[in-house]
């Protein structure tokens, strides 16, 4: 790891001018950016950690019926505090990386990383999350733009998640054996209007919809509702640990089996 | 009632007091005063010509002391090889020169190039960061097939192909094709055995100490046997004699094998300790053990067993392509040969066995030993084809097994070993009942019912240990003896320090080495305590691998307290004023038969020591005696595995439900040690079976070079294990009648789960025959649904 300088910020604002500095970088829970640094494959001059920040913290339910999430609230604190209140997340939160992880690791740092195979993304995707910045708020579906990739600008930080409560949620993660990160999850939400699906782990674009059974879930919220769809392997991953077509293949069937665990 | 000291107890490990509460002294925690710190820039690419270093930037850096490239190695030998196996024309294998830093090229990912010595690690790091290396690379060598083709590229210039050796072994093979061409049914099968990762928990380390005022160098390193480090690198790398140099491996963190080698970083800090005049320490990253440690199996095979109507095995021939990776590591080259070709006739009276392998070289990590050693890669092949054939012919697994068992020892095999003895009905009818195999199909439809797919797998398997008869391995190449030593000295007050060439990195010999000891004299286990890895105070020893520690070392130890048990009744004759014909010993107490004369062990000690009534005249005072035990045979260890997995269909997971291990080996010293021994070598074994896979890609890069990608079992993947060594048939050439525990865990069970997988899938409609190992998800479905 090379020498950096390392400051923490009390508010937003003064996270915000300090991300102004030459090679200035956020940090969050630090579980990708420093295992990064310490392999010498990032160099940041300054890190800014945004865990000081208590207008980020924590978990509550706005008036509008939303679950608000601040950005650098830990995986541990969303899985202890979303339990009642959204439990598809809270389990989801519940079963990302180790116990170190969840107690380090943010959902904000999570988000603006968007590892192709972390599973946040999937949530905030299938809620159709509002993601809010020190700089304004954006849709999740216009957030995530490819693996690594995402709307945020340079030094942008994530203050706050919201997602609209499901009234039936589930996520569904088969273990890339390894890494135990997702080697395919799927996020199914039930709203009142409709269904969500995203799908994790899988594509080469990253987090992704899965609109046919959004469409075939919304009129008959069952699992037999997708049994007749197919998930193309194009732009699936390819690597040591499953091919396109298992991918395309888990995603169908990790689909039905969310929603049999959500109905 | 269960003894509670000597052998056959289940003594509580002594060495997890430090182990488990933090107080135990590795490598790394051996920090010299004025000590420097190496760095290694290793080869990024696969296969590279070197056009040049520019290390010019990187001398002036902060901190930085000396950088070292080949040419300061110039004095200095290469790694040697300790294995010369003759090929099946009688000619010795190729044998490429492995030089400390790359000379000239690099030939795999993680070669050492340039070795840089700073004050700290960051500032070497730093300065290996400005070195400039120029190369150009060539594509690599990677495919075994493809580097025995005719105009390969070679992973050598110097050498006449990438054929290390085309060695047979047993039968020829026109021998064995005869047989096949006749036989009743021809059973084939083509696998992989897949190239794993040793990755023990304490990754290498070594430091090197020279002092002027004795001219004498110190080695401190993370090895499974510093006399032989010792040896290799003092006499052929760099010409110190043993006088001079002193290797101490403390308390080591795991080996399964990679700990055996002399490697490149040892020599490294040894000579760069005199050239810097400072102590220079290097301890791997994780990410440098994935490129640099020896990896280990990684065969490709195809084995054909002959059958008559009845099932009984006619002929077995096996062709197989073994991958030595750049360089010839220390036993690299004895692997795929003499520990792998010499257990092919497995627990049958196969009549007709014929070996036939081929060591290629590839622009790969060298490979070696790695727990079990070129046994599990034969057991592999043997208890696959033989189930596949069981299938093929319509006969029971069991019943195939049983109708080909060897039951009458001596057994001579076609394949220059001789089996002691055994008795594989008794292991495997231990292994049904503990496994509750008659319950099977009830537990089978209850899975069906909910959706699974179950099955159960058996493996019946034989390894060679107590490696080895030094005469004997040295006609077949080995360039070192494989004896053990052992120094038992009795102090004055009748406590024991007892010197061993062994080496624990794990095993517990500081308790069960004591129990053997403490149960000959008839003393409290307390009284002995057993000193190991320093070169200084231990008899020239070669180490610990092979499951060779309690049956080789264990008998040293056993040698050496008989002289001193004779000592000790000469000098109890004296004080008792009897004949030493006379003289019992019974709870460390000599007594004169037939009498209440009797005599404690602490005075006798003492009598040695302050020989004031001593027989000076007959003997020697002081009570201390060496012994070099060299076995007269392997020893044969074997057992009956069996493997109940359930498999969804919808995924490919497979999960162990049960796992069951009937072992024989032979009498047991600490019976709850055995079971840990046996209990992490099924750990392995599962892992090589489901999960793990060292993969190259076509580039030669490493795909699986971290814990992102190279699944090491961890504890979810695992059953609770059923262990059981009940079934004894004591090992008949060794005193303690021994066979060595440490490896059978991992040759015996990947059969046993590869089996239980392919029966499930049969079981399920699912024709699938085969399936290469790691048993992943993907790989498990694709075959179920291709």
């Amino acid at each position: 790891m090379h020498n950096f300088d390392f400051v923490k910020p009390g508010t937003v604002a003064d996270a915000a001018a300090a991300l102004q500095g030459d090679e200035a970088q956020p940090l969050g829970g630090g579980q990708t950016l420093i295992p990064t640094m310490k392999q010498r494959l990032a160099a940041p001059e300054t890190l800014v950690s945004l865990i000081g920040i208590a207008e980020m913290q924590g978990v509550c339910k706005t008036d509008a019926g939303e679950l608000s999430i601040g950005g650098a609230t830990t995986h541990a604190t969303v899985e202890a505090e979303a339990a009642s209140l959204f439990p598809g997340l809270a389990g989801l939160a519940g079963r990302i990386g180790d116990p170190a992880v969840r107690n380090r690791g943010t959902i904000g740092g999570s988000l603006a990383n968007n590892d192709p195979a972390a599973c946040y993304p999937a949530a905030a995707l299938a809620t159709g999350a509002t993601i809010r910045t020190d700089k304004r708020e954006i849709a999740a579906d216009d957030y995530f733009q490819g693996m690594f990739t995402t709307a945020l600008d340079e030094g942008e930080i994530i203050v706050e998640v919201r997602m609209p409560i499901p009234e039936k949620s589930n996520y569904q993660k088969f273990l890339q054996p390894a890494s135990r990160f997702a080697l395919t999850g799927v996020f199914v939400a039930k709203y009142a209007d409709g269904v969500r699906v995203a799908v994790t782990g899988a594509s080469e674009e990253g987090v992704f919809r899965w609109t046919e059974a959004e469409q075939a879930l919304g009129s008959n919220f069952a699992a037999d509702a997708i049994s007749g769809l197919s998930v193309s392997a194009d732009g699936m991953i390819n690597d040591l640990h499953g091919t396109p077509e298992y991918r395309a293949h888990l995603v169908k069937v990790l689909t039905g089996r969310a929603v049999m665990a959500a109905a | 009632m269960p003894k509670d000291g000597g052998i056959g107890a289940s003594s509580k490990r002594r060495e997890d007091v430090r182990f488990l509460t933090g107080k135990g002294r590795y490598t790394d925690d051996i920090n010299i005063h004025g000590q420097a710190y190496a760095y290694f820039l290793r080869s990024e690419v696969a296969y590279g010509k070197i056009n040049g270093i520019d290390t010019s930037v990187a001398e002036g850096m902060p901190g930085v002391v000396q950088i070292f490239t080949a040419k300061d190695f110039e004095g200095a030998g290469g790694i040697p090889c300790g294995w010369q196996v003759t090929d099946r024309h009688g000619q010795p294998m190729q044998e490429p020169k492995h030089p400390i830093l790359a000379e000239g090229f690099v030939r795999h990912v993680g070669d050492p190039i340039v070795g840089v010595v700073a004050d700290t690690l960051e500032q070497a790091r730093d300065a290996a960061e400005a070195i400039d290396v120029d190369i150009t690379e060539i594509d690599p060598v990677l495919d075994m097939r493809a580097a025995l083709a005719d105009g390969a590229t070679k992973v050598h210039d110097e050498l006449s192909s990438n054929l290390c050796y085309d060695w047979n072994l047993g039968n020829s093979p026109e021998e064995a094709e005869q047989v096949m061409n006749s036989a009743h049914h021809v059973t084939t099968l083509e696998l992989t055995n897949n190239r794993l990762i040793a990755n023990p928990m304490e990754p290498r380390v070594a430091v090197g100490d020279y002092s002027i005022a004795n001219d004498d160098y110190t080695l401190y390193t993370t090895s499974q046997n510093p006399h032989v480090i010792r040896l290799l690198m003092g006499a052929f790398v760099l010409n110190i004699p043993e006088h001079k140099l002193r290797v101490v491996a403390p308390d080591v963190g795991g080996g399964f094998g990679s700990k055996i080698y002399h490697y490149a970083e040892e020599a490294f800090c040894t000579f760069a300790a005199k050239q810097c005049m400072r102590p220079v320490k290097w301890t791997s990253s994780r990410s440098e053990a994935f490129v640099s440690d020896a990896h280990g199996r990684d065969h490709v095979t195809t084995i054909r067993l002959a059958l008559d109507e009845n099932g009984k095995f006619l002929a077995i021939h096996t062709d197989t392509l073994a991958n030595m990776g750049a360089y010839l590591s220390t036993f690299s080259s004895s692997i795929p040969t003499w520990l792998h070709g010499t257990l092919m006739a497995g627990n049958y009276t196969t009549p007709i066995v014929s070996v036939n392998v081929k060591a290629v070289f590839t622009n790969t990590v060298p490979v070696d030993a790695y727990r079990g050693a070129g046994r599990p890669e034969a057991t592999f092949q043997l208890e696959r084809v033989v189930d596949k054939a069981a299938r093929e012919m319509g006969i029971d697994p069991v019943e195939i097994r049983r109708r080909n068992f060897i039951t009458e020892f001596p057994y001579a095999t076609p394949v220059a070993v001789e089996y002691d003895t055994g008795d594989y009905h008794a292991t495997m009818d231990k292994l049904l009942e503990l496994s509750d195999h008659a319950g099977f199909e009830v537990r089978a439809a209850e899975s069906k019912a909910n959706g699974k797919l179950r099955g159960f797998g058996i493996s019946h398997y034989i390894e060679a240990c107590g490696i080895a008869p030094s005469n004997l391995v040295g006609q077949l190449g080995a360039r070192a003896g494989l004896y053990e030593s052992a120094t038992v000295r009795v102090n004055a007050t009748g406590s024991i320090s007892v010197m061993t060439g062994s080496h624990s990195h794990g095993q517990g010999h500081e308790t069960s080495f004591a129990q053997v000891v403490a149960e000959m004299i008839g003393i409290d286990e307390k009284q002995i305590d057993i000193v190991h890895g320093d070169t200084a105070n231990t008899p020239m020893g070669m180490g610990t691998y092979g499951s060779r520690s309690l049956a080789v070392g264990g008998s040293a130890i056993v040698r050496a307290t008989e002289k001193i048990l004779n000592k000790a009744k000469k000098i109890a004759a004296h004080l008792l004023e009897a004949s030493e014909a006379d003289i019992e010993l019974k709870d460390g107490t000599f007594t004169v038969a037939g009498t209440d004369k009797s005599v404690a062990w602490g005075d006798v000690t003492l009598a040695a020591y302050v020989p004031h009534n001593y027989p000076l005249e007959e003997i020697e005072p002081g009570l201390e005696e060496t012994a070099f035990y060299d076995p007269a045979n392997f020893t044969y260890p074997s057992g009956g595995y069996g493997c109940e997995v359930e498999v969804d269909p919808e995924t490919g997971k497979v999960q162990i439900l049960s796992f069951t291990a009937a072992d024989d080996f032979g009498n047991v010293v600490n019976p709850m040690i055995v079971e840990g021994q046996v209990q992490g070598g099924l750990a392995q074994g599962i892992g090589q079976a489901l999960l793990e896979n060292c993969a190259y890609d076509e580039n030669g890069q490493l795909l699986s070079g971290s814990y992102m990608d190279y699944t090491m079992p961890r504890a979810d993947d695992v059953p609770m294990f059923k262990v059981d060594h009940s079934c004894m048939t004591p090992c008949t050439h060794n005193p303690l009648g021994v066979k060595g525990c440490g490896e059978a865990g991992a040759i015996g069970s990947p059969p046993a789960v590869v089996n239980a997988v392919i029966d499930a899938l049969q079981r399920g409609g699912h024709d699938v025959k085969h399936i290469d190992m790691p048993l992943s998800p993907d790989r498990v479905w694709m075959a179920m649904n291709s």
